[in-house]
C-alpha cells in the first residue's frame, strides 16, 4: 500500500494536537491541576474538545475565504482530536468523577439538561468517528457526507451545553457560540458564494498588482472554488 | 441546638497559635479562648485527647478532618478579585484590611459603626469547625475563628419591625479588580432572616486555622451560615443593616430563577441546572451524598418548619 505524503503543515498539526494532552498530563503529575482535580481535568478536555471542533469548522471556511486549502487537508484529522479530548471529557465525567455509579450518572446525564446535551453531542460524534475512515467514506459514498453534516448539530449542542453549565457569566461561551455559529454560516450557499466572490475579486486584483510589478505568479484560486464557482 | 462532640475540640498547637493571633489583637483574656466551638461547656480533659485519638487527625464533628490550610486560602470563590479560584490568593494578596470598620445600623435602636479590632476584642472568639458547601458541588471542612453574629445584633438593638439583615462587602474596585467587571451588580449583597441571623451557628469569623483571616478567605471580616450554600457566606463586610423587606443578593439580581433567597443546602432541591445530591470533599475522590442542611439539620430545620423548601430554595 502506498502511504500518503504528509506535508509539513499536516506534521504541524497533529504535532500541536497533542500538546493539550501532554501539558495536561505534566500539569497531573506536577499538581498544578487545583485542589479539585477532577472538575479540572473535566472543564480542560471539555475546552480542548470544543476548541478542536471550531478548529475542525474552520477548515472548510479558510479555503472559501483565504484559500488555505491546506486546511482540507487536516480537517478530518482536526475532527478526530475533537472526538479524543471528548472522549477524554466524556471518561473524566463518568469514570473519575462518578466512579461508573449508575444511580448517580442517570440523575446527572438524563436530569440534568447541560449534561444531557453534551452527552447528545458526543453520541453524535462517536459515529462521525467511526466512520471517518476511506473505506466508509467508499461504502456510504454519498451519504457520507450527509452524516458528516451532524457535526454542525454538534457543534451547536457543545455551545449549548457550555452555556448552560457556566454559574452565570454566560459572556466567553457566548463567544465561542458566535464563532460556532459564523463558521456555520459560512457554509450557507449563499453566504459561501459572497464569501468565496470576495476571495476571487482579490485573486484578480492581485494578479493585475502582479502583472504590474511582476514580482511573483498569479495566485491560484482556492481549490473549492474551482470546484464550485459556475 | 449546637452540641459540642469530642472530635471538636481544638488541639494544643491551636490553642497556641490562636492565642498568638488574638495577642496580635491585643486581646487578654486568655480563660476564655480555651473555649472553642462550644458555648459555655467546658471540655474535659478527658475529651480531648479521646477527640485526637479517634481520628488521628483534626476533625468535624462527623469525624471528618480539616481541610488543609493551603486548599482553604488557594481554591477561593471571590468574583470580587477573580473568577478563577485559584487566581483570588495572589491578586488579594495587598488588599487593605486596616483599618476597617464595619456599620451596623437601620431599624435598630443603637446604630454604631465598630473598628474590626473593636469588635474581635469585644466578643470573645471561639474556634468553629464547619463544614463549607459551594453550590458548585465542592465541599471544606474549615476551622473558623469567630463570635455569634447574634451577639453583635443584640448590641445594636434591632427594632420590632426589622425582619432581615442585609450585608455588604467593601466596593473598591481599585483594590478589587474583579468589580470592574460590568457584569455583577457590585457591591456583594447578602442576606439572613433575622431569626437566622440569630442562630448561634451563624457567626462573623476573623480567622480561620487558628490565624487571622486571609484576604482571599474574606478578611477582615465576614460571614459564615454553615447550613447554607458557600455564597451566602459573604466576605469582607463594610455594612450590616437591619431592615424589614427582603433583601435582594448579587446573586438573586443575577439569576432570580436559579438562586433564591434562602440558598439553604438541599440535595432534594436542585439547583435548575445541575444536580445538588451529591459533592466532593477536597481532598478526596470519591463523591459523598450532600447532607440535608449541610449536616446541620438537627440545629436549623427547626427555622423552616411548615415552609416548602422546593419553592423556598
Amino acid at each position: 500500500m502506498k502511504l500518503p505524503k504528509i506535508s509539513g503543515f499536516q506534521w504541524f498539526v497533529h504535532l500541536a494536537s497533542w500538546v493539550p494532552l501532554v501539558w495536561l498530563i505534566i500539569d497531573f503529575f506536577r499538581g498544578n491541576l487545583t485542589v479539585n482535580p477532577i472538575q479540572a481535568l473535566t472543564l480542560r478536555t471539555g475546552k480542548y474538545a470544543l476548541i478542536f471542533l471550531i478548529l475542525s469548522l474552520a477548515c472548510t471556511p479558510l479555503n472559501t475565504v483565504f484559500g488555505f486549502h491546506k486546511a482540507l487537508k487536516v480537517r478530518r484529522a482536526l475532527g478526530l482530536y475533537a472526538f479524543l479530548y471528548a472522549s477524554f471529557h466524556f471518561l473524566v465525567f463518568i469514570g473519575l468523577d462518578y466512579q461508573f455509579d449508575p444511580d448517580l450518572l442517570l440523575e446527572a446525564i438524563f436530569e440534568k439538561k447541560y449534561a444531557l446535551v453534551g452527552f447528545s453531542a458526543f453520541i453524535i460524534l462517536l459515529p462521525l468517528a467511526i466512520t471517518s475512515t476511506r473505506g466508509w467514506m467508499k461504502r456510504l459514498g454519498r451519504n457520507w457526507t450527509r452524516i458528516h453534516r451532524l457535526i454542525y448539530l454538534a457543534g451547536v449542542l457543545v455551545v449549548i451545553h457550555y452555556v448552560w453549565l457556566v454559574k452565570s457569566d454566560i459572556r466567553v461561551p457566548l463567544l465561542y457560540g458566535a464563532v460556532v455559529l459564523g463558521l456555520l454560516a459560512a457554509r450557507i450557499p449563499p453566504i459561501r458564494r459572497s464569501l468565496s466572490q470576495i476571495r476571487q475579486h482579490r485573486i484578480i486584483k492581485a494578479n493585475r498588482l502582479s502583472l504590474l510589478t511582476n514580482r511573483k505568479g498569479p495566485i491560484k484560486p482556492a481549490k473549492e472554488n474551482l470546484i464550485h464557482s459556475k | 441546638m449546637f452540641k459540642t462532640r469530642p472530635s471538636e475540640i481544638t488541639p494544643e498547637s491551636m490553642y497556641l497559635s490562636r492565642r498568638e493571633f488574638l495577642k496580635g489583637f491585643g486581646v487578654l483574656a486568655a480563660s476564655s479562648m480555651i473555649l472553642a466551638a462550644c458555648k459555655g461547656k467546658e471540655p474535659s480533659p478527658a475529651s480531648t485527647s479521646e477527640g485526637s485519638s479517634s481520628t488521628g487527625a483534626s476533625a468535624d464533628e462527623l469525624g471528618d478532618p480539616w481541610t488543609s490550610y493551603e486548599a482553604i486560602t488557594n481554591y477561593n470563590n471571590y468574583y470580587e478579585f477573580s473568577t478563577d479560584k485559584e487566581a483570588v490568593a495572589k491578586l488579594s494578596g495587598d488588599f487593605q484590611t486596616t483599618p476597617w470598620k464595619v456599620t451596623v445600623g437601620g431599624l435598630v435602636n443603637q446604630p454604631k459603626t465598630y473598628d474590626v479590632d473593636e469588635l474581635v476584642r469585644k466578643f470573645t472568639q471561639q474556634e468553629r469547625i464547619y463544614r463549607l458547601r459551594c453550590v458548585e458541588a465542592w465541599s471544606m471542612v474549615i476551622p473558623w475563628m469567630g463570635f455569634p453574629l447574634a451577639e453583635l445584633l443584640k448590641e445594636v438593638q434591632p427594632s420590632a419591625d426589622a425582619k432581615y439583615v442585609r450585608f455588604e462587602t467593601l466596593y473598591d474596585p481599585q483594590q478589587m479588580p474583579g468589580q470592574k467587571s460590568k457584569w455583577y451588580n457590585w457591591p456583594y449583597v447578602e442576606g439572613l432572616r433575622i431569626d437566622e441571623a440569630m442562630h448561634d451557628l451563624a457567626i462573623l469569623a476573623t480567622g480561620l486555622y487558628g490565624k487571622p483571616l486571609p484576604p482571599q478567605d474574606g478578611a477582615p471580616i465576614r460571614l459564615v451560615v454553615p447550613w447554607k450554600y458557600g455564597f451566602k457566606s459573604i466576605k469582607s463586610i463594610v455594612k450590616i443593616d437591619l431592615v424589614a423587606e427582603m433583601p435582594v443578593s448579587l446573586w438573586m439580581a443575577a439569576a432570580p430563577n436559579e438562586y433564591g433567597f434562602y440558598s439553604n443546602v438541599n440535595p432534594q432541591v436542585d439547583h435548575p441546572r445541575w444536580s445538588q445530591s451529591s459533592e466532593r470533599r477536597i481532598g478526596e475522590l470519591n463523591r459523598r451524598p450532600t447532607l440535608m442542611f449541610n449536616g446541620y439539620e438537627e440545629e436549623v430545620a427547626h427555622l423552616y418548619a411548615g415552609m416548602d423548601l422546593r419553592e423556598n430554595y
